[in-house]
């Protein structure tokens, strides 16, 4: 993948060492991506990322509005997206359910955006103040239709900011709303967070066309990403719209053009899945079992990970740091291979649907599952590694 | 490997999450380890005990919250109350001497009694209690160096009380070095 990238606008980089909370440093990542464009409805636990945004904006030249709900959060920022910004938004379950036919028009139009939703508790109003990681599905198929999507998983305040900078990349190149699934522990979280300086940090330009008028195409059905966008009022006629559209963006309303539309919608995030799936594995060789996580409680797996090394288990831990599009290769790849995963995860068991389809009933599946709230006792992921192990 | 978990508590108001953020900073970023700051949240925290939480290792630190508190800072009644009991034998208990009415000797503990509130009120503002106690525990406890916390301090206190809450910060700790001497027990 050759794409495209300069260094980030030092105005938006708070270089050197902070102690920080997770909500504050996705803030800081999006500001050292670029973004300059926020439009946001506050919730716990994400609220956080809104006030640090809404501080910083003044002094980064960046533009915030706080908005009536987050119906209308999510429809200013895909605006802003046509006129030019890049943008983000920060909201958790509840704001998430509200935003999510947005999300799918974003998805169909081909709008770059960012939007973390940082989990609490659910279902609906939930627990607001308790963790969980109960939305990874939701983050998949929760605007109606077939759309693939992007979604990382942070497990650090260091990642919030890091994932964010990916997050706009990806987005801006794949041209796709990414979300990043993060939680109300790392969220709130303080640990120490090192920014780089600006000509350090790698950022994806957003691809303006500057070809003859009359050649503009917002679209490009090929699969893959890349193509340029024009800001609406330079001069450039195109249309966008929900429906279903040829390369102009004017709708053609057919079977034949959907399976055109669909197709890539899908295969510009699946079929490029190796270039975008990033996981962080560690003695997966020889491991009888392997644990698959995620976010927060990946950190909670590795601690039960050394406690079952010490009692001579071969276990490797496979953390994923894109949830969407699934690893999908690296489980086919493992399984049969190793005796068992063990899919620890704050919910009643949702990405480990996807690792069970992988292992194909070649190996054995474990789900440790949670109802959220808090995160897992260690005690219960090592009794599971044991169990696999058998 | 070692880690030490710490608990600050008081009352909404004495400063005891900017203790947690103080202390955390000064660790992770000028003594080379790993700290990770976790508070309570939620209504629950409202307007009573409120409690911040610190995680230091020379490793990562995997898992944010505490299990087992070997530092206790209380500066009121209900959250020494509240925190006292799940302190390990040889657990160090600070407490606000004139808040908190203590209801056993602690024998099994490292128990440390400083007049935090009054100090800062010499000081001028009972606002610096916080950094009174704090500067106490980085002497009795030694968990953290003098010379990190003081580095920690711009930026999270305001620019126009940085110097008061400096000396704020060696007034706690020159007693705590006080109180060491007089009771022969080392950090």
């Amino acid at each position: 993948m050759n794409i495209k990238t300069v260094p980030a606008d030092p105005k938006g980089v708070d270089a050197g060492p902070h102690f920080m909370d997770g909500d504050h440093a996705l803030a800081e990542g999006a500001l050292a991506a670029g973004c300059r464009f926020f439009a946001g409805y506050p919730i716990t636990p994400s609220t956080e990322t809104f006030e640090r945004f809404a501080e910083r904006a003044p002094e980064v030249g960046a533009m915030f509005i706080q908005m009536e709900d987050e119906l209308s959060a999510i429809a200013a920022n895909i605006g802003a997206v046509w006129g030019g910004q890049k943008v983000m938004t920060v909201t958790c379950g509840p704001g998430f359910s509200l935003m999510v036919e947005n999300i799918g028009l974003a998805a169909m139009t081909e709008t770059p955006m960012v939007i973390c939703n940082v989990q609490r508790a659910g279902p609906s109003t939930g627990a607001p103040t308790l963790t969980a990681q109960q939305d990874m599905m939701q983050a998949r198929y929760g605007p109606h239709g077939d759309n693939a999507m992007i979604a990382l998983s942070p497990d650090s305040p260091q990642e919030c900011f890091d994932l964010a900078i990916e997050a706009f990349n990806l987005s801006e190149y794949y041209r796709v709303p990414v979300i990043i699934l993060t939680d109300e522990t790392v969220g709130h979280m303080h640990e120490k967070v090192v920014i780089p300086a600006a000509d350090q940090i790698k950022v994806v330009p957003r691809n303006l066309y500057n070809g003859p008028k009359e050649d503009f195409r917002p679209y490009k059905f090929n699969s893959q990403g890349g193509h340029p966008m024009a800001r609406a009022g330079d001069g450039y006629r195109f249309h966008i719209t929900g429906l279903t559209h040829n390369e102009k963006g004017y709708p053609v309303v057919t079977a034949d053009q959907n399976k055109i539309v669909v197709t890539h919608l899908m295969e510009k995030i699946n079929g490029n899945a190796d270039d975008i799936v990033r996981l962080d594995e560690d003695q997966i060789e020889g491991a009888d079992v392997v644990v698959v996580s995620y976010g927060i409680t990946s950190r909670i797996a590795v601690k039960a990970i050394q406690d079952a090394r010490k009692e001579g288990i071969k276990v490797g831990s496979l953390r994923m740091i894109t949830i969407w599009p699934f690893c999908e290769k690296r489980i086919r790849e493992l399984a049969g291979k190793v005796k068992t995963f063990v899919v620890p995860e704050l919910n009643y068991g949702q990405m480990v649907l996807e690792v069970e389809r992988c292992a194909g009933g070649k190996s054995k599946v474990i789900s440790v599952n949670h109802c959220g709230g808090a995160v897992h006792d260690p005690e219960v992921i090592l009794e599971a590694i044991r169990k696999g192990n058998k | 490997m070692s880690t030490h978990q710490i608990r600050f508590s008081g009352f909404g108001g004495q400063g005891i999450i900017r203790c947690a953020l103080i202390t955390g900073k000064a660790l992770s970023l000028y003594d080379d380890k790993f700290a990770t700051m976790t508070q309570s949240f939620g209504p629950e925290a409202r307007g009573s005990a409120c409690a911040a939480q610190l995680v230091v290792s020379d490793d990562r630190v995997l898992y944010p919250y505490i299990t087992q508190p070997g530092v206790l800072m209380a500066l009121s009644q209900e959250a020494y109350d509240l925190y006292y009991p799940e302190l390990p034998e040889g657990g160090a208990l600070i407490v606000e001497e004139d808040l908190v009415k203590l209801k056993a000797d602690h024998a099994n503990l490292k128990l440390w009694r400083v007049p935090a509130t009054r100090f800062a009120e010499e000081l001028g503002n009972r606002l610096f209690t916080n950094l009174v106690a704090l500067g106490f525990l980085t002497a009795v406890t030694g968990v953290v160096t003098a010379d990190a916390m003081k580095k920690a301090l711009p930026g999270l206190v305001p620019d126009r009380f940085l110097k008061i809450n400096q000396k704020a910060f060696e007034k706690g700790y020159d007693y705590g070095v006080q109180a060491m001497k007089m009771s022969g027990v080392t950090a």
